[in-house]
């Protein structure tokens, strides 16, 4: 299969400290793809890194073949590159309508538009409901983020990066912080998310890995550690040393 | 603090949109000796108005404001008083470009910074054009200010009087195309991007949004708007003085829009209102002392009001409304 995402001897350091250390990974087209490891293992530089956050200290990063690693944030988001972080990072006193249409109406290239009203823009509202409603969020439209439960304020996250039409959506632990209750919601949103997008979860839960997963990379101190579908993974002694310690190899 | 905008607002004007400007009209008819005050207070609110648009839209912190407001006065008053242009309407025109690429020029630099890097910065600017004014004697009068302006009638046929009656009425035109503009800049996708811009700078990059060019816009429009209160203030006064440059004006517009309320809109309506008239009231009853009712209103307001008295009339009606 042909990659969509693809990273080439990717480093990262800041001064002695190294955070990434030659990584090669490839996520394919459509692909369902988990990217695990204990704490500080360099995941969410990694994230970074691919969005342009950051910037590597050395190696290339390619988004369908092509060299993206100079790209500033914004470039790389008008190619195809969709995001959700770790921690939420909304509009918090804005309307859940605004976090979404924010997004679409940028990809739509209307969002610098001075004269006509926003809310005339009908194409942005359409556009917004209609993922809204896919999402299960359409009766909250008009409620301030900061106002929803906090596993609705995540499936906002996902909202706002499916609105932008990624070809290759990276998923910063989706279900961080979210009440058992309120999971199984964004565990079923996972599931009904568009078979074209490449998708990169990080995800510290493991029924929410090996659930939505069809394949898995292990990165421990900034270097992949393996790589493989979620049975040869589960099965792995290294992971399971890295997971549960020596005395449970 | 800005809920009214976005994709889910409606953009009709509604009818408390409308008092501020029958209140205006009213004050022309019903307190013709206050007519110089009230030219006054329209170009502060115009002023106002234009930091509102970058301060409390837009997120940007500017204690350098007066620059542009400074700078289209000393364009409209050497045009005037040095080349004999006095055309009010190309006047303004040439206040606004000018300002407008002054806003462009300073705002590329000023824009790339953050917090209080982008504060002394801005603050240095105002500085820097407060002290070319104060040396350049033979275009600006230095510090003996800018005499000489002239200012033909407008269209030909008003002329500024004595009793302001012209200047005011031109003010409050000039105001209400200026606000007109700027509602309608708030109320389009663009405002809903600097909203986004001032509540999550890091996602609106994550969504794809040029940041700084959006911001660079707002602040050059921003600049416009001010260089036009500015040239309006040299047209009615028809003399332009080192006070409207520098901390000083900056500071002052900034105390005006807090008392108003920032973001608002109507806040830079209520600021310089409240700020102005407390100012005449209490510089007349009290000529030593009158800073300190000033202070004082600042630090009740910051401590019991924290949107400013539009913020305190939101509070109050909606504890009226829960209460009912």
């Amino acid at each position: 299969m042909s990659a969509v995402l693809e990273t080439r001897s990717l480093c990262k350091s800041f001064g002695a400290l190294v955070v990434a250390e030659n990584i090669n990974f490839r996520l394919e087209v459509g692909a369902r793809h988990a990217l695990i490891g204990p704490n500080g293992a360099g995941k969410t530089t990694f994230v970074n890194m691919l969005t342009g956050l950051l910037a590597p200290s050395a190696g290339q990063v390619l988004l369908g073949g092509e060299d993206i690693t100079r790209l500033a944030q914004e470039a790389r988001v008008k190619r195809g590159i969709g995001r959700t972080f770790q921690i939420n990072t909304l509009f918090r006193d804005m309307s859940v309508l605004d976090n979404v249409a924010l997004g679409v109406a940028e990809r739509q290239g209307v969002s610098r538009r001075l004269w006509r009203a926003a809310s005339r823009h009908r194409q942005v509202r359409e556009e917004t409901f209609a993922l809204l409603d896919m999402l299960g969020l359409a009766d909250d439209a008009s409620k301030r983020v900061v106002d929803l439960p906090y596993g609705k304020q995540r499936l906002v996250e996902i909202a706002i990066a499916l609105g932008l039409k990624p070809r290759v959506l990276l998923l910063d632990e989706p279900a961080a912080g979210v009440p058992s209750l309120e999971s199984g919601m964004i565990l079923q949103v996972l599931d009904r998310l568009p078979e074209e997008i490449a998708i990169l979860i990080i995800e510290h839960d493991m029924d929410v890995v090996f659930r939505f997963a069809r394949a898995i990379t292990v990165l421990v101190d900034g270097q992949v550690l393996c790589e493989g579908p979620p049975a040869e993974i589960a099965s792995d002694p290294r992971v399971r040393r890295v997971y549960l310690g020596e005395q449970h190899e | 603090m800005t809920s009214f905008i976005g994709y889910g607002a409606d953009p009709r004007i509604r009818f408390t949109e409308c008092l501020p400007w029958l209140a205006a009209i009213a004050v022309f008819f019903l307190l013709p000796d206050y007519l110089s005050l009230g030219a006054r207070i329209l170009t502060y609110i115009l002023f106002a108005l234009s930091l509102d648009l970058i301060l409390g839209y837009a997120g940007i912190v500017t204690l350098g404001h007066s620059a542009f407001f400074g700078f289209g006065a000393y364009v409209a008053g050497i045009l005037s008083a040095k080349l004999g242009v006095t055309d009010p309407l190309l006047l303004l025109a040439a206040a606004a470009a000018m300002a407008g690429a002054l806003g462009v020029a300073t705002g590329a630099v000023i824009l790339r910074t953050h917090g209080l890097t982008q504060l002394m910065l801005t603050l240095a600017i105002a500085a820097v054009c407060l002290e070319i004014a104060h040396k350049a004697t033979p275009i600006t009068g230095g510090a003996d200010g800018l005499s000489g302006v002239t200012i033909a009638p407008i269209f030909g046929a008003f002329k500024f009087d004595l009793f302001g009656r012209t200047a005011y009425l031109w003010c409050l035109t000039i105001l209400f195309a200026s606000w007109w503009l700027t509602r309608r800049i708030i109320y389009s996708p663009f405002g809903a991007t600097l909203a986004g811009i001032r509540e999550n700078r890091v996602r609106m990059h994550a969504i794809g949004v040029p940041v700084y060019r959006r911001l660079l816009t707002a602040y050059a429009i921003s600049a416009m708007i001010a260089g036009v209160a500015g040239a309006l203030l040299a047209e009615t006064n028809q003399f332009v003085g080192l006070n409207v440059l520098g901390f000083e004006p900056s500071g002052e517009l900034m105390v005006m829009l807090i008392l108003g309320g920032v973001g608002r809109l109507y806040g830079a309506f209520v600021g310089p209102l409240v700020y102005l008239i407390a100012q005449d009231f209490l510089a007349k009853q009290f000529p030593e002392y009158w800073y300190f009712g000033i202070g004082l209103m600042l630090v009740l307001v910051v401590l019991f009001a924290r949107g400013g008295i539009l913020g305190l009339a939101d509070a109050l009606v909606a504890r009226w409304r829960k209460l009912k």
